[in-house]
């Protein structure tokens, strides 16, 4: 019997104002049409509580777009869960705060793109971002909820990673999550725009570690070190199949917001079964689960169950292959390659291919 | 100086676990779980009550030695705060 996933990764919306080239939806969009209703989301939630998971993270796109937002966050609090909201922060006002605070809101995770407005301006195709993020992150902070700063880094960011620890100091965040660009999906499209340079990479790792010297419980960075420089891959989602359910704005049930690249991966809807039958036995779930899947170099190794394999999307992306080993891994034949291409990368002009919208899918 | 008086960070509640039979401490993005011991600790935990109160009242509940007990709770009380959950 497996045990219970710890957190719903509730994907309401892929529709944002903003347009991220290196956003985790799927480059496949989907449209309002199909986006499960309130009563369907209320079933997921109370599903999900059943089958014992703890915590919702309430996600996107921008969850503020859904005028449901606080409905879905009083019915999970009644379920029992922990409610999480990541957002952009740019349709976050005072108003909407006291009727989510009113709900049972926890936790608030407020993206950022860059300390620079021209540039942050430029990263989301958003103008004025920057200004509204802090307004709303402030108001969060006052309001006593708790708040987390997240900054997605690359190449065009990184430098001003200390001015970004500042930004969350300064708002009163307890929690800062520096979030390396993973790249799959829309990033995969812009990575020779965003991979950052080994130089940068060390500069930002230095800076880090004096910052969480400086601040301990105060303000606690989250922070790994990207995989394409890595030499170890990371426990993707904790192992795929092993802690987190993501449903997508259509309902479809997936290991990771990324599953849907994986070919030959078919996947259930909550429109047709129940969250606790999916997670048991459904053939998606089931297809990397655990570690008999595993190449055999993988199967040998005494960390196969602390990384479970790595990331199956990035093995994907690099091999063509979803279950070769992620050459992340120095033990993987790829690995050679894949710093020398994140070197060439971080080397090319700094444009962006496609910005993240329903026109570029 | 004043006594320190521990209390849960913003957006961390006490909770039981009904499906895995546990205590623990639901936090942004994550749970921290709470043996029995951490339980008793962090259960006393309300804003008020100054670690020494909270030490005191562990001793006598449990008819423990004060100084062992002083330990392990500002041990632990140490561990939750540079995790970001206690203040």
């Amino acid at each position: 019997m497996m045990a219970p996933p710890l957190a719903l990764l509730a994907e309401l919306t892929h529709r944002c104002p903003l347009q991220c080239p290196y956003c985790s939806n799927p480059v496949a969009l989907a449209g309002v049409a199909g986006e499960l209703s309130t009563a369907e989301w209320c079933r997921v939630i109370g599903e999900a509580a059943e089958l014992g998971m703890l915590q919702v993270h309430f996600s996107g796109g921008e969850p503020l777009v859904r005028t449901d937002l606080a409905e879905l966050v009083a019915h999970a609090r009644a379920a029992g869960l922990y409610t999480n909201l990541i957002t952009s922060g740019v349709l976050l006002d005072a108003a909407k705060l006291a009727v989510l605070v009113a709900a049972g809101l926890d936790h608030v995770q407020v993206s950022i793109q860059d300390t620079d407005p021209d540039n942050a301006d430029r990263i989301s195709a958003y103008p004025g971002g920057l200004a509204k993020k802090r307004a709303a992150a402030r108001l969060v902070h006052e309001a006593g909820l708790a708040l987390t700063i997240n900054a997605v880094v690359h190449r065009q960011n990184l430098d001003r990673l200390g001015e970004m620890i500042a930004f969350a100091e300064a708002v009163g965040a307890e929690r800062l999550e520096v979030a390396h660009v993973q790249y799959y999906g829309w990033a995969l499209k812009n990575r020779d725009y965003l991979m950052p340079t080994i130089g940068q990479l060390d500069a930002a790792t230095a800076t880090v570690e004096a910052a969480r010297a400086r601040l301990g419980g105060r303000l606690v960075i989250d922070y790994v070190i990207p995989d394409y420089y890595a030499r170890r891959p990371k426990a993707c989602m904790g192992g795929w199949g092993r802690r987190f359910v993501n449903v997508s704005p259509v309902g479809a049930v997936l290991p990771c917001h990324a599953a849907e690249t994986v070919p030959g991966l078919v996947f259930a809807t909550v429109r047709e079964r129940h969250l606790a039958e999916i997670w048991a036995a459904d053939p998606a779930f089931e297809a990397f689960r655990g570690t008999d899947w595993m190449p055999e170099t993988c199967k040998a190794c005494d960390r196969r169950e602390i990384d479970w394999g790595g990331c199956r999307c990035q093995a994907l992306a690099l091999t063509g292959d979803a279950a070769a080993m992620d050459p992340a891994c120095d033990r993987s034949p790829h690995h050679a390659g894949l710093i020398a291409l994140a070197e060439t990368a971080s080397a090319r002009p700094a444009e962006i291919a496609a910005y993240r919208n329903y026109r570029n899918i | 100086m004043t006594a320190p008086v521990p209390r849960l960070a913003p957006g961390v509640r006490l909770a039981f676990d009904g499906k895995r039979g546990q205590w623990l401490l639901q936090a942004p993005e994550r749970v921290v779980v709470l043996d029995e011991i951490a339980h008793a600790v962090v259960s006393r935990i309300d804003g008020k009550l100054s670690l020494d109160a909270v030490i005191d009242a562990l001793a006598a509940d449990y008819d423990a030695d004060r100084r062992e007990i002083e330990g392990d709770v500002k041990d632990l009380v140490a561990d939750l705060a540079a995790r970001g959950v206690l203040r």
